[in-house]
């Protein structure tokens, strides 16, 4: 009997599956990546998995050009595939792809920037000796290719709980990706357990927030929650604490104040390479969430959150770029601008409409291109210890080697947002959107901190080229291909889409429409 | 709201937690008292959780990823049931479905057996 019944109320979920290729085929692809790990032997792995994650990505960006203008919520109303979500999708294919060039890098460092165990005891001597001699882990690829996924199905989710789900997918290998760096392994375990300690918290307060959320709406997808707005009988505040604490897990993987805490500690311990994976993938696979949640599920409560999410991107950005003036490491440095610039982003976001999305949308591939170039080239400044990050070290490094310097001061200059740089013409659409929505404040705050962080950028700049190259100023070492294609690919983006944008503004002004 | 099917739950906690304090109370009253070093332990299996060498030092994690692996199984064995129940409704769809998941389930424990997670020693 009782089969009957569920044959009646069963229905099976109608699954599009060429607009859910993107993310089938990444998930194929990493598991595939670990059995490789299990079977192939171990000189074969590097090889293996290096052109299995290439093609599998390219696959997946392949199957994203094929989708373009697809608009539809398939997998039960799971996943929406649509203008925003694709760009996303293939934003966080492309630039993924640049990062993986960095982190298969291994000409710098015998064996890679990974170790091959990172649960062996700091500082004991199977770690001394893991550190200068043999060949890093590969499994970092598989552990990639799922976090992209992820990433993918995070910025396509649209209920709530496929969200968590994806968010946890995309967090997960992170942490152990943050662990594994080759050189300072206390820092770089540090950097893992305090990633994976807040960001579990962050994970409690998006639940609890799904929970409220489902109370007052009693759904979780977008759509039903968008219209228990307007007319759910239950006690409206349930919705606000409900969506305060669904953004404060948002929040926190986008970085923004004050749940900004753990970047630059994170930032700083991590492999370089995974750290330019971070601020440019997961800033974009958080940000797409949060757009998500704010302009799809959220939409009618905009005035409710608006003002808070304004105060918080003013935090941001002052925390960011005021903080910047006091770091003396490059890449905590890089981490509090990468925290003021996600306060930019969020000021994009908050002109809630179709030119604060486009903006949002382009200002965050175009800092994704010029994060990864930087970074990348910090992982070339380097001596017989491993990367030199301290900032006195990078003084007279334009005397030592002009060409990194300079590429070097270009990328600094676009993160101040010059003109000619992606920097600008990113920060001038968010600026305008905000603008155009009355949304004037945020604007004024975004300048005055614009001033403040180019201070830093600059003084960086100063150094470079302006004080005579000390005993410590490491030569900079010759890049592999990898790296070098990386920092082409990264500088070469930046200058482009400060010179001839249009292109890429036109893409994302079609792109930007939520599907609902 | 009646909050009356409630009250055998808080009917069922008052019991639970009467019992546990009645038998720690009357342990020391009527039990025997008879030491060994067992029972001393602060586990009576796994690791000594002290004395621990000065910096911490290695200890085995065997048993962890023994746990671990059962609860990959124990995962595996809560969705299976369900769908076996309603196989029928399911049909040929759920039955891929399920093959899927076994397969990446297997994955895993591929990547365990093949990197030694199962040798004890």
């Amino acid at each position: 009997m009782t089969t009957d019944i569920a044959a009646e109320t069963l229905k099976l979920p109608s699954l599009d599956y060429a607009a859910l290729a993107p993310m089938l085929i990444l998930f194929g692809v990493g598991c595939v990546g670990v059995l490789v790990e299990a079977i192939a032997p171990k000189k074969a792995r590097f090889p293996v998995q290096l052109v299995l994650a290439v093609l599998g990505i390219a696959a997946s960006l392949t199957a994203i050009v094929l989708a373009a203008g697809t608009e539809k919520v398939t997998a039960a109303g799971a996943v929406a595939v649509d203008g925003p979500g694709l760009f996303l999708q293939g934003s966080i294919a492309v630039l993924g792809l640049v990062a993986l060039l960095l982190i298969s890098e291994r000409s710098l460092e015998r064996g890679g920037a990974f170790v091959a165990q990172a649960a062996v005891t700091a500082n004991s001597e199977a770690d001394r000796d893991q550190a200068t001699r043999g060949s890093g882990a590969t499994e970092v690829y598989p552990l990639i290719i799922f976090s992209l996924g992820g990433m993918m199905l995070f910025a396509a989710a649209n209920d709530l709980l496929t969200m968590f789900v994806a968010l946890e997918v995309f967090s997960l290998p992170l942490y152990l990706l943050c662990a594994m760096a080759r050189r300072r392994r206390l820092l770089s375990q540090e950097a893992a357990l305090k990633y994976f300690l807040l960001g579990a918290f962050a994970s409690a307060f998006f639940l609890f927030g799904i929970a409220l959320v489902y109370g007052y709406a009693g759904r979780v997808d977008f759509a039903g929650i968008h219209a228990a707005v307007l007319d759910s009988p239950n006690d409206i505040a349930l919705l606000y604490i409900g969506l305060a604490m669904v953004a404060i897990g948002l929040l926190f993987k986008a970085a923004l104040a004050p749940f900004h805490v753990w970047t630059p500690d994170v930032y700083q311990g991590a492999p370089t390479p995974v750290t330019a994976l971070m601020a440019a993938c997961t800033k974009v696979a958080a940000f797409g969430g949060l757009l998500r949640v704010l302009y799809v599920a959220f939409e009618r409560s905009q005035w409710d959150y608006r003002p808070v999410l304004g105060a918080i991107a003013v935090l941001t950005m002052l925390v960011g770029a005021v903080l910047a003036v006091t770091q003396t490491d490059i890449k905590r440095l890089l981490a509090y601008s990468s925290i003021a610039n996600a306060g930019y982003v969020l000021v994009g976001v908050l002109a809630i409409s179709k030119a604060g999305l486009a903006s949002s949308l382009f200002y965050l591939v175009a800092y994704g291109f010029s994060v990864l170039a930087a970074f990348g080239i910090v992982t070339l400044v380097r001596d017989a210890d491993g990367e030199a990050t301290h900032l006195s070290r990078w003084a007279g490094l334009g005397r030592r080697s002009p060409l990194y310097a300079t590429l070097f001061t270009f990328l600094l200059l676009a993160f101040a947002g010059i003109p000619l740089t992606s920097g600008f013409t990113a920060k001038f659409g968010v600026f305008a959107a905000a603008i155009e929505a009355d949304q004037t404040w945020l604007v004024i705050a975004g300048v005055i901190t614009s001033a403040i962080i180019a201070f830093p950028y600059l003084r960086v700049v100063v150094m470079m080229w302006l004080s005579e190259p000390g005993e410590s100023t490491p030569a900079v070492s010759l890049p592999g291909a990898l790296t070098a294609a990386a920092v082409t690919i990264g500088a070469a983006a930046t200058l482009l889409l400060g010179i001839v944008p249009q292109p890429l503004l036109d893409m994302t002004e079609n792109a930007a429409h939520f599907v609902r | 709201m009646s909050l009356s099917p409630y009250i055998p739950i808080v009917g069922l906690f008052a019991l639970g937690a009467g019992f546990a304090l009645f038998s720690v109370a009357i342990a020391p009253f009527v039990g025997p008292r008879r030491y060994n070093r067992a029972k001393l332990d602060a586990y009576e299996c796994g690791i000594e959780p002290t004395p621990q060498p000065i910096g911490g030092g290695r200890f085995p994690v065997k048993f962890y990823l023994t746990a671990m692996l059962f609860i990959v199984f124990d995962i595996e064995i809560i969705f299976l049931y369900p769908w076996a129940v309603s196989f029928e409704a399911l049909g040929v769809f759920g039955f891929v479905e399920m093959v899927l998941f076994i397969i990446t389930v297997f994955v895993a424990y591929a990547y365990v057996w093949r990197r030694g997670g199962l040798d004890w020693d």
